[in-house]
């Protein structure tokens, strides 16, 4: 596979981006996480940062070509004869995540308006939220903070009117037909269905982010029970 | 040997050039505001570049060194004084055991830069030795200095030297080593700060390009290391619409709906999805990071490839500025 259409752009002096697309499909994503590899194994000179989002690739690079780095005309060309060649695939090493959340209660205080809103069960938005499917696009916002989707067209919700100041670590939360978890304590807008015991981000970890872009991730409902048995257990295992 | 903090300053934070590699997992870049006075500061004591070097804003802290050391002090005149005598900026200086390094007033910009031959020991974390404040890891224990705080000094210098002829003699040999900067490494002010044009600039009303270009901008009270908030006149799309979220870039203005522009600076998060106008250029960036709440900014446009041209005669500057200040690295080295 190779991509058909794209477009190269300067963001500034020192990142180009290059635009897959204008709207949020996992098709799409997985061309930008395509790309990204593909573009990370050449090795291009001067690239420091290669950051994949929902339809686009950024490139962060240092100036002067006669100085180790580039600029955007050379990596413009680069970039070109890169794309040409067939991309990594990265949908056949994708990893599959598995995340368990305790959906309502006091981990979810929106759950219940989210139900409403859309005109279904509680229950039946946890089953919504628990098929398979869901991507990683991509991390931001914080360390470790992940963009999952696409969720069925139902999950099209805007975010709150008024963002919250303090949102909990672990928080699994929707907007625009997508998930987010918040890996610590932050403020935030979006509609907190539950929560999960599992940590997003720890520099003790050799890989510190539990998700990466690409991930399939799985939700899985657990009760209030088992969520604060895996906590106790983690915080065993952590000491 | 450590560096013991008696005074912390206002906001005192290491920080390096710069937590690269790690935007995919959405961990903030970082470093130093003023990247100018940062890299300077290292050259000038014979460093890498990527030392971390201590930020200091504002107001200064006070500082007491165990050991003999050598430092400079780069970016913002903050009055600095050795036992109360005050010191030149943009030199190396040999700090004597037990000497104090404190801060008066403010004479210029708002950031200054402490570097000290051999490094400061503090661990890397992710590859960098930056402070990640909102995130509380790098640098020292992940935040800004505190009173008390002891902070390891790796490579401290010997009293006697081994010629045999102290302190006073190395301070006196790095004092008569010539020091000429070149105007991209030591101007320190501009009438207007250079922006490139974003994608998106024509669908900006003409009148908000208009404004941008000829009206005054001040930097409002609530901007620090995060983001610069514009107050000026509004700066509005024509047909305004949704934007998705995507990699952010150090100098990036984006403009929020209410039309006050923001300019993404050191600790910006890594991605953003609000509309953008335009890019500060990477070589006026160290001119914002020493402009502070109250004072007015005024912006013109230059084209992508000047921007470059400008960044790489820079890199290129502090290059030839590293080798001219060999004689200062052969002098530490063999004292």
């Amino acid at each position: 596979m190779s991509p058909t259409t794209y477009t190269l752009r300067a963001q500034g002096d020192r990142c180009l981006s290059i635009d897959f697309g204008d709207t949020i499909r996992l098709e799409t994503g997985q061309l930008c996480l395509s790309a990204a590899a593909t573009l990370g194994r050449a090795q291009l000179q001067g690239v420091t940062d290669i950051v994949p989002s929902y339809t686009a690739v950024a490139l962060y690079y240092t100036p002067g070509v006669d100085l180790g780095g580039t600029d955007f005309g050379t990596l413009c060309a680069q970039v070109r004869d890169t794309l040409r060649q067939d991309l990594i695939q990265t949908t056949t090493s994708q990893r599959q995540v598995d995340i368990p959340v305790c959906y309502g209660g006091k981990h979810g205080p929106d759950l219940a308006e989210v139900a409403k809103k859309i005109g279904v069960s509680e229950q039946e938005v946890v089953e919504i939220h628990t098929r398979p499917g869901s991507m990683v696009f991509g991390l931001g916002f914080s360390p470790g903070h992940p963009y999952i989707g696409v969720h069925d067209a139902m999950f099209a919700l805007p975010r709150r009117d008024v963002p919250r100041t303090a949102v909990p670590a672990g928080s699994v939360a929707i907007a625009n037909c997508q998930s987010t978890i918040y890996p610590t304590l932050l403020p935030g807008g979006w509609h907190i269905l539950g929560a999960t015991p599992l940590k997003l981000f720890d520099l003790a970890r050799a890989q510190p982010s539990l998700l990466l872009p690409g991930d399939q991730v799985r939700f899985l409902s657990i009760s209030e029970q088992e969520y604060d048995r895996l906590v106790a257990q983690l915080a065993q295992v952590a000491a | 040997m450590t560096m013991h903090i008696l005074k912390p300053g206002m906001l005192s934070s290491f920080q390096d050039e710069g937590r690269t590699g790690r935007q995919p997992l959405g961990v903030s870049v970082v470093g130093a505001m003023d990247q100018r006075a940062h890299r300077l500061a290292n050259i000038l004591v014979g460093n890498e570049t990527d030392y971390a070097s201590l930020e200091i804003t504002l107001t200064g802290p006070t500082l007491q060194f165990t050991q003999a050391c050598c430092l400079a002090l780069c970016g913002a005149d903050l009055s600095p004084m050795i036992n109360g005598k005050p010191v030149a900026m943009n030199r190396p200086l040999v700090i004597r055991p037990q000497d104090t390094l404190q801060f008066g007033a403010k004479q210029h910009g708002t950031r200054a830069y402490l570097a000290v031959y051999g490094g400061f020991a503090i661990p890397d974390v992710l590859g960098s030795q930056s402070t990640y404040l909102r995130s509380h890891f790098g640098g020292w224990q992940g935040r800004a200095l505190k009173r008390g705080d002891d902070i390891p000094l790796l490579r401290p210098l010997n009293e006697i030297g081994k010629d045999g002829k102290g302190l006073e003699a190395l301070a006196l040999a790095l004092w008569s080593v010539k020091l000429y900067l070149p105007g991209v490494i030591a101007g320190s002010t501009r009438a207007r700060i250079r922006l490139i044009k974003s994608q998106q600039w024509d669908e900006f009303t003409p009148a908000s390009r208009e404004a941008l270009l000829n009206a005054s901008y001040r930097i409002s009270p609530d901007s620090e290391r995060m983001g610069y908030r514009l107050q000026g006149p509004e700066v509005l799309m024509t047909k305004p619409r949704q934007m998705i979220s995507e990699a952010t870039t150090f100098g990036t203005i984006q403009v929020p709906a209410g039309g006050q522009p923001i300019v993404l600076m050191a600790d910006r998060q890594t991605t953003g999805g609000y509309p953008k106008i335009a890019y500060v250029a990477t070589v006026d960036l160290p001119l914002l990071a020493q402009m502070g709440p109250g004072d007015t900014i005024q912006f013109e446009l230059v084209s992508l490839e000047t921007a470059q041209a400008l960044d790489a005669a820079r890199t290129r500057a502090f290059n030839d500025l590293a080798q001219a200040l060999a004689p200062v690295r052969s002098l530490l080295l063999n004292h």
